[in-house]
């Protein structure tokens, strides 16, 4: 399983390459991925379908007990074979849509990079694999949603998704760290056979709270589905796949995970339910002011989404069936759906759907994938949708009658909105639209057609997929194996009739919509109210209260910077060490030998010299006379190494900060201060003094545990081959330390390095090539 | 500056300190030295370059970019960790090659001294680094 996701990272990498090569003809290439990992994947069928699971661990970092494990059951099958066959369809739909667009070959590694990192997640059977691959999809979906980026919308747009989604992911993170710490184990499997530490503890609704958030901003749930509309200025293909198949549906897949686990825990029941049916109200409501095709697509995937969640919450056999049969369901209606308008878009110049009519006319095909998916989405019988809905509404007649309101006119706004996409743009005799209208190319018809049609084969016969996939897969949100057969017709129940009153409702709306879209957008317009203008004045107050907070702490006056961080350490620490009583200073004298008070005498003065110095070289001579003081006490302990380093960091500063001041106004260091700069900075130096030595007391009057520097003196030769401690500590014991400070030296020259060349690109000695011939000598007169 | 003594001087002492630098470097793991020590006398030794002749002729004599010598630097401390990991061992640990040479002497290669070039590497480009950039104004 870790394989096919690598191989599906691999083949990202090179993506961009083959498509180059490839050109026209890379969409149909590239979309053998998906199609071998969807017949790869349906290996595992057999062994799923006799409601086995299949683990896989591979040693990650073994000393801290990391593993990658993946895990293949009914519900992770289920998911991989949406995310590559729905893949399959998206590669080859891309390449029409996109044809001629220079950035193709980016876009295809970003998408295929999602594919692979949807695939790791879920298949990850490790809490800590899971959020990275989360996360992944995340960040993924960020470069997708702002692929147009020359757009100030697109970008937005792109940031809000990242901020939502991946803000969502910290919680989810905190939750898992909390399960873990509870717990003590990563493994998800291990999770659900043995919940009762996680059940048992005090923290449990902070978990539930907090993995609960992450799924609800990755699933575009309320107060957070305010990011997926405007996610739809992603090309068509990302609509389709990221934000209506497959990556919303993260949210709904780790909430199904986790649901053996919280089931029947009021906090987990009540949260879900509730915050499904406000979604379905809210998403509902909104989506009767929208007329462009993909935003009205985008609110019906959050009633559906909400219609999950809740289903989820609800718990038990009916409501872990229905979720897992509405998940497919909507997979196959809603891509197809989403391809179709993003056709018409292409094709006839226009997403709004009052601006188009008769376009059916010169786009048969499209048309024809677009009712079928459409008949599906609006939960009309024969096909699969429909067996899906009544499935829903007979769970929620089980357990909670009263969330069939807000289910009932989901159901009447997701027909609305499956005719408003699917029939109003195609249906009439004459053709409005922007441009000619042609019909789509192959490419972009595929993928619709095959898609919608699965739709109806499964209406006509769900059992195809019934005991192999959907029983398993429902079988994990259950938490108990549960046979089921899936029926066209249920005969005349209780749900059928709640059907019938649903697409009555539907019925009526649509014949009403005009009037009432047009009197809501009247009466309250682009109002900014709710929870997308909270998160636009946070948006727009970070940024402004970022400048003024960095203007106050790191102004561009080095020393007022200085004090700033000096004076924090000082009081953090000295603090800490007071409050705490940890500043217990050993005072016991040891006499000795004259040089050495003579050298403490050189560096008092020295010190005294630096401060009262009145220009700046003289200060920052007395600084290196300071230094080089403290290198020779070094050296009277014995310690060459750090007074070597010692002595040539002090050179070096001092020949640096020469360069420096050079640069600088020739003036008194006093005329620049008045006093009460001064004081201040006299008073954070004095205390920064006084801090440092009484640390430095106060851990030379405890015993040394020198347990760890005679480990190292007794290995440094026999396991290092060094005689010399100090560099077999520095490369060989705990290089990754020093693996860490010479990136951190790397970052900062090349930070210096930007710094400094931005003032003045021209004149660079590096970069330009100095004339042959030219003398040595010649150099720069500083 | 324009100094004849002090240009003199550097003339004579440059190449006595940069070879003394790769001595620190080589000999560091058994006596005082290492590559952080050899890496700042060979970047003081180019600094006394640069007070004598100025960045230009300094960066003239270095040759590369020490941009450059940061991103090899790097690579080669990193490389050191992933040798180990070829060899089925943990990230950075130890390899080493032992080669005897005629009388009692013999030449210690090791993934660690490949790792103490890169710091010595990573050390002269930062400090060379931040000197071209300020004399380049």
């Amino acid at each position: 399983m870790l394989s096919a996701v690598l191989a599906a990272f691999a083949v990202a990498l090179v993506a961009p390459l083959l498509a180059q090569r490839l050109g026209a003809r890379a969409g149909w290439w590239l979309a053998l991925l998906p199609a071998g990992l969807f017949a790869w994947y349906l290996t595992y069928l057999p062994a799923v379908a006799a409601g086995e699971s299949v683990l896989e661990a591979t040693a990650w970092v073994p000393r801290l007990g990391v593993t990658l494990a993946m895990r293949m059951d009914g519900l992770s099958l289920l998911m991989a074979l949406i995310v590559t066959g729905i893949g399959v369809a998206i590669v080859i739909y891309a390449g029409g849509y996109l044809k001629g667009d220079p950035a193709l070959p980016r876009f295809y590694l970003i998408l295929l990079g999602f594919m692979a990192a949807m695939l790791g997640l879920v298949t990850s059977d490790d809490l800590i694999s899971l959020f990275v691959f989360w996360e992944l999809t995340s960040i993924t979906s960020y470069f997708l949603v702002g692929f147009k980026h020359q757009y100030a919308d697109s970008r937005a747009s792109a940031l809000q998704a990242l901020l939502v989604t991946a803000g969502g992911g910290l919680a989810m993170l905190a939750g898992f760290l909390m399960i873990i710490a509870i717990t003590g184990s990563t493994s998800i499997s291990g999770l659900i056979a043995d919940p009762a530490t996680l059940l048992a503890s005090p923290l449990l609704p902070a978990v539930i709270v907090l993995v609960a958030i992450g799924a609800f901003t990755k699933s575009a749930q309320f107060p957070f589905h305010f990011w997926l509309p405007n996610a739809m200025a992603a090309p068509t293909p990302v609509s389709a796949y990221l934000h209506s198949a497959t990556m919303v549906k993260a949210g709904v897949y780790l909430l199904a995970r986790l649901a053996p686990v919280f089931t029947g825990e009021p906090l987990w029941v009540w949260l879900l339910s509730l915050i499904g049916a406000a979604t379905i109200v809210a998403a509902a409501g909104l989506s009767l002011f929208r007329r462009d095709s993909k935003a009205l697509l985008a609110y019906s995937t959050i009633v559906a989404l909400a219609t999950m969640v809740m289903l989820i919450g609800l718990g038990g056999e009916y409501a872990g069936t229905a979720a897992v049969v509405f998940l497919l369901a909507h997979a196959l209606y809603k891509a197809p759906l989403f391809m179709v308008a993003g056709s018409v878009d292409h094709e006839a110049g226009s997403r709004d759907i009052t601006a188009l009519r008769g376009v059916g006319r010169a786009m048969p095909f499209t048309w024809a994938a677009a009712l079928l998916a459409g008949v599906s989405a609006a939960g009309l019988p024969p096909l699969f949708g429909f067996v899906a809905k009544e499935l829903a509404l007979e769970a929620l007649l089980d357990t909670r009658a009263w969330l069939l309101v807000p289910f009932v006119g989901a159901g009447a706004v997701l027909l609305l909105i499956a005719v408003l996409v699917a029939w109003r743009p195609f249906a009439g005799r004459e053709i409005q639209a922007p441009k000619a209208v042609h019909e789509a190319p192959l490419s972009m018809l595929v993928g619709p057609l095959v898609l919608a049609g699965a739709g109806v084969v499964l209406g006509f016969a769900p059992y195809l997929v019934g005991d192999a996939l959907l029983v398993p897969a429902a079988a994990a949100v259950i938490g108990a194996p549960y046979a089921f057969d899936l029926y066209l017709w249920h005969g005349l129940t209780p749900a059928l009739g709640l059907s019938a009153l649903t697409i009555a409702l539907g019925v009526l709306l649509t014949w009403r919509w005009r009037a009432l879209h047009d009197a809501l957008r009247a009466r309250l317009g682009d109002s900014r109210v709710g929870p997308a203008g909270v998160y636009q004045r946070f948006i727009d107050g970070l940024v402004p209260f970022a400048q003024a907070f960095t203007r106050r702490v790191q102004p561009d006056d080095l020393r007022t910077h200085l004090t700033v961080i000096t004076a924090v350490a000082v009081l953090a620490t000295g603090l800490t060490g007071l409050v705490k009583g940890s500043l217990r200073l050993g005072l016991a004298h040891t006499p000795g030998y004259f040089y050495e008070y003579l050298v403490m005498a050189v560096v008092v003065a020295a010190a005294l010299a630096a401060v009262r110095a009145h220009r700046r070289l003289p200060a920052i001579t007395a600084l290196g006379v300071l230094g080089f003081g403290i290198a020779i006490v070094f050296v009277f302990f014995a310690a060459p190494d750090l007074a070597i380093t010692q002595f040539l960091v002090e050179t070096l500063i001092v020949i640096i900060v020469a360069l420096v001041m050079m640069r600088l106004p020739r003036h008194s260091l006093r005329e620049e201060d008045n006093r009460a700069v001064r004081a201040v900075a006299a008073t954070v130096a004095t205390l920064a003094g006084l801090l440092i030595a009484s640390l430095t007391l106060a851990v030379t009057a405890g015993p040394l545990d020198a347990r760890v520097s005679d480990f190292f003196a007794a290995e440094s030769y026999p396991s290092a081959l060094g005689r010399n401690i100090v560099n077999v500590i520095l490369v060989d014991f705990r290089a990754i330390d020093t693996l860490g400070e010479i990136t951190v030296l790397v970052v900062a020259a090349v930070g210096v390095y930007a710094l400094l060349r931005r003032r003045d690109r021209s004149r660079d000695p590096h970069d330009v090539e100095p004339p042959r011939g030219s003398a040595a000598s010649d150099g720069g007169d500083t | 500056m324009n100094s004849l003594i002090l240009r003199t001087t550097t003339m004579l002492l440059i190449t006595i300190l940069l070879l003394f630098s790769v001595f620190l470097l080589l000999r560091g793991h058994d006596l005082p030295g290492g590559g952080f020590i050899g890496g700042l006398t060979a970047a003081a030794a180019v600094a006394l370059y640069v007070l004598a002749f100025g960045a230009q002729a300094a960066n003239d004599m270095v040759r590369v970019r020490p941009r450059a010598l940061l991103g090899v630097g790097l690579t080669a401390a990193v490389a050191a960790g992933l040798i180990a990991v070829l060899f089925g061992t943990p990230f950075l640990t130890g390899h080493w090659l032992i080669i005897d040479l005629p009388g009692s002497a013999e030449v210690k290669l090791s993934t660690v001294l490949l790792f103490d070039v890169g710091v010595y590497l990573v050390v002269v480009g930062t400090v060379l680094t931040m000197l071209f950039a300020l004399e380049g104004q």
